[in-house]
């Protein structure tokens, strides 16, 4: 199990996608980093707020579910660009596969990701649905 | 100085079930159903949504829609009775969410279905005490009814969000509020069971009836108002059928009835009810119309509002996704699938 | 800088090998390995272990004592012994130490090894240990399954270049045909594109016939400062090429989803020490964890220009007989895919090749070979060229 600082600690990213930015070169990095790999010691980081829409680069659909997604199978997984630069890993929901596209604009929604057991502390965070 | 709403949103999951195949499970007649409890069909939470997911979406919708900044937020208030822990607020990841912490009071309300309601008044107290420059109230949930019982034709997921705030820019202001409030053992679920049991006539006249009559007739009485002066009444929904009952031994008709009637397309979302029916209501209605909203909550009370529409609900009111857009298009799921989403059994897990 | 040659080689059998321990498994290959060079175990220098997780699969860290120990060397020579991880490419990293200690002139003689015991955990966990080489807090904590990451490639590369489900299980066909003569591979059977397209998916577009299995095994190899390799072996293998490079952990942080620029960077430092170009091999060990992995990598190694992965399996050109032969021993697809163990087993299966000894799956007259080993979805990757 894990301790409950792991997941607390990175709460301004799931809930409200807050990333960095490098003010001197202005890409966008999400999730944080904490050194521009362009420009490393000589970038600005400073922080930065997603807003959510984007568009599917590429997905898959998982049939074999890891540990705490069992009972969402199958589900879709799927790669999104931010408006803004950044790309982040994560699942697609209330769409059913055969719908779903790379190119399809997306936006982020606010759902139940995982939790540490039926005892623990639940997960919550990003993940995206088609534009409607 | 007038206390009102400056934003709200709601929140509908995207899955629905029909009567007809629940009662295909339990092989009862659908017709009977339908024409006994009014409704067709009931919104269903994806395998991933609970109330404090709907609560985050419908409040974001409200933040967006009052066009605020949510660091003037002073108090959060989430009414439900499906908070997914037993002691954690859903009111600190709400508040999270949408960018009001930390410097706010934040709490979880439990009265059955009428929790959201009961959050609004204690945001009109604060608003009104100038203690805070807006309170959120929410009223959300996933209400469970076990496998079989009459309650699973109509216990459903979704809910809403007000930001009450006071001044010039709202979009409907409380002319005032009357509750009623008893203790009327009519439906409970004890900790730890996992569905609730309920009286079932008895959760009519002795409670649904009772309560919510006595509440609209206490503030028709104290504000010197009758039906006519209103032009909709928004009850809590059950069913689709205790509401217009209700309504109509009030002397209201169908006309002032209907908008506020989501219940037969989308079911019993218990806290999120009569405030989903409220703001389908002001998704509608023009500046000066009057609103007379009443929920009920099991155990039992009823508060019952008079809501008079501000000029501000034009500008504000495509802000945000309105009730509308919950309703098409949605996906109808079978009784499996139902009962996989709700984690009704038990899943394998991988060897 | 010294040269460096590979004087004995050995391979457990990969499969579930239930009644074998991690720290039997690797004393198996390294006798056979030991035996194939003909050293003696005061000769060796130093060990270097490939391993991913004997943490999460067995329970137990600190293995490079471990294994010293029970191949009889701590109590009587106190060796020392360093375990190397890098995911997937633990093995091929481990390698790379080994050929960097003889290089430097620290060492002579050293052992480069890689053990995975994958079936002493529950299927489950096993999945979720190898899901750890991907980014912990930004991909799996979402959902993605190790699969699902390369399945979201193959989708990609089906979208940009027109590859087809079926070029992806021709990797496969292949890979399972060449294991039949393989006797150390897990599957020593043949599969049809059919089998592939019907077995059950696993992540769309990815079937379970796409995706290496799971296996337990080890692999061995001696190496030794090339001017004394004479005294021990008449076939010396040389190492000509090493290069080693990482790029972002996560998948969605690349700057492409169908090239793994760890493999095209690792390749372009290991051509360049060996000044050769891609034409010049004539027969290579790539990282097919997934079917598509293999399709990338052709491409990456330059053996084939971007895009021209799927049709150049197609057409035959990766078989054996074929251009550029690949994975002659059946890869990690049919050979069997112990993590830590795969690199070390793909410059045992090219020191087979070169010294001409690979029965029924031989490369007629190959002379140089490489072997491409790959981390995780491509956070890292090594890849070494030998020449007989």
């Amino acid at each position: 199990m894990a301790a409950a600082a792991r997941f607390w600690r990175k709460i301004p990213q799931r809930y409200n996608l807050i990333g960095t930015k490098c003010s001197a070169c202005n890409k966008v990095y999400f999730p944080p980093r904490y050194i521009c790999p362009v420009c490393r010691r000589a970038g600005k980081i400073e922080e930065f707020k997603l807003d959510g829409k984007g568009e599917l680069v590429t997905y898959a659909v998982i049939y074999i579910a890891p540990r705490g997604f069992e009972s969402q199978a199958p589900y879709i997984i799927g790669i999104v660009e931010l408006d803004g630069g950044a790309r982040v890993t994560t699942q697609i929901v209330d769409c059913d596969p055969k719908d779903v596209e790379i190119g399809m604009p997306v936006k982020a929604v606010f759902r139940k990701v995982n939790e540490d057991g039926e005892s623990g502390v639940i997960y919550y965070g990003y993940k995206f649905t088609p534009m409607r | 100085m007038k206390i009102g709403i400056v934003g709200y949103g709601v929140y509908i999951p995207h899955y629905r079930i029909k009567v007809e195949e629940i009662a295909r499970v339990w092989g009862k007649n659908p017709e009977a159903i339908k024409d006994g409890l009014l409704i067709e069909e009931k919104a269903v939470p994806g395998p991933d949504e609970d109330t404090i997911t709907i609560s985050v979406e419908a409040a974001r919708y409200a933040v967006a829609r009052a066009g605020i900044d949510p660091t003037e937020i002073g108090a959060i208030y989430v009414g439900s009775e499906s908070h997914p822990y037993s002691v954690k607020p859903s009111a600190t990841t709400v508040a999270e969410a949408i960018g009001a912490t930390p410097a706010l009071t934040a709490a979880d309300y439990e009265f059955a279905c009428k929790a959201g309601t009961a959050a609004i008044q204690t945001c009109m107290g604060l608003v009104g005490a100038k203690l805070v420059k807006y309170g959120v109230a929410i009223g959300a949930d996933v209400s469970q009814g076990a496998p079989g019982d009459e309650l699973e034709y109509t216990t459903a997921a979704g809910g809403a969000a007000y930001i009450i705030g006071a001044g010039d820019s709202l979009i409907a202001n409380f002319e005032g509020f009357f509750s009623f409030t008893t203790d009327t053992p009519d439906f409970w679920r004890r900790d730890g069971q996992p569905y609730p049991r309920h009286g079932g006539r008895f959760t009519g006249k002795p409670a649904y009836f009772k309560h919510t009559i006595s509440a609209a007739k206490g503030l028709m009485e104290k504000l010197g108002t009758t039906p006519k002066d209103y032009n909709y009444i928004v009850l809590h929904q059950p069913n689709g059928k205790f509401p217009i009952r209700a309504a109509s031994e009030l002397g209201f008709n169908m006309d002032q009835i209907k908008t506020g009637l989501l219940c037969p397309k989308i079911g019993n979302t218990y806290s999120g009810s009569s405030l989903i029916g409220f703001a389908n209501v002001l998704d509608k209605a023009k500046p000066g119309e009057k609103i007379l909203l009443v929920s009920f909550g099991s155990g039992a009370g009823s508060d019952a509002f008079s809501v008079v529409v501000d000029d501000s609900i034009d500008q504000k009111r495509n802000k945000a996704p309105l009730v509308s857009h919950f309703l098409n298009p949605c996906v109808y799921i079978d009784y499996a699938i139902y009962a996989k989403y709700k984690q009704k059994f038990k899943v394998a897990t991988l060897p | 800088m010294r040269d460096v040659a590979v004087i004995g080689v050995g391979c457990t059998k990969f499969d579930e090998l239930w009644d074998t321990a991690l720290r039997q498994l690797i004393v198996d290959a390294g006798r056979k390995a030991i035996e194939d060079a003909g050293i003696t175990g005061e000769e060796i220098d130093a060990l270097y272990i490939g391993n991913m997780s004997a943490g999460r699969f067995v329970d137990q860290e600190h293995i490079a004592s471990l294994i010293s120990d029970y191949a009889g060397l701590a109590a009587s020579f106190h060796t020392p012994a360093t375990r190397v991880e890098s995911a997937c490419a633990s093995g091929g990293v481990a390698f790379r130490q080994a050929v960097m200690a003889i290089a430097s002139g620290l060492h002579d003689i050293v052992i480069a090894a890689g053990v995975e015991k994958m079936t002493d955990v529950l299927p489950s966990e096993t999945t979720f240990t190898l899901a750890t080489a991907a980014d912990q807090e930004w991909e799996t904590f979402f959902g993605a399954t190790f699969p699902s990451l390369y399945a979201m490639m193959a989708r990609r590369h089906m979208h940009d270049f027109g590859t087809t489900r079926e070029q992806l299980a021709m990797v496969a066909v292949k890979n399972h045909k060449n294991g039949c003569k393989n006797p150390n591979a897990q599957f020593q059977k043949e599969i049809t594109i059919q089998d592939v397209l019907e077995s059950p998916i696993v992540a769309d577009p990815l079937r379970l016939l796409d995706c290496s299995p799971i296996t337990d095994g080890a692999a061995v190899t001696v190496l030794c400062s090339a001017d004394i390799a004479k005294r021990y072996t008449d076939t010396p293998v040389y190492v000509v090429g090493s290069g080693h490079a990482t790029d972002t952990i996560a998948l969605h942080d690349r700057i492409s989803l169908t090239t793994l620029y760890a493999a095209v960077f690792a390749a372009r430092r290991a051509y360049q020490m060996a000044k050769i170009e891609p034409k010049d091999i004539n027969v290579a060990e790539v990282h097919d964890c997934f079917t598509i992995a293999e399709i990338l990598a052709i491409e990456d190694l330059g053996f084939v220009k971007k895009g021209e992965g799927g049709k150049a399996t197609e057409e035959g050109l990766t078989a054996i007989g074929g251009k550029i032969p690949v994975n002659p021993s059946g890869g990690l697809k049919a050979a069997g895919h112990p993590v830590g163990a795969t690199g070390i087993k793909q410059i045992v299966e090219i020191v087979y090749q070169l010294r001409e000894e690979a029965n029924g799956r031989q490369v007629k007259g190959a002379e140089i070979g490489l072997a491409h080993n790959v981390g995780g979805s491509g956070g890292s990757a090594v890849i070494h060229i030998l020449k007989r």
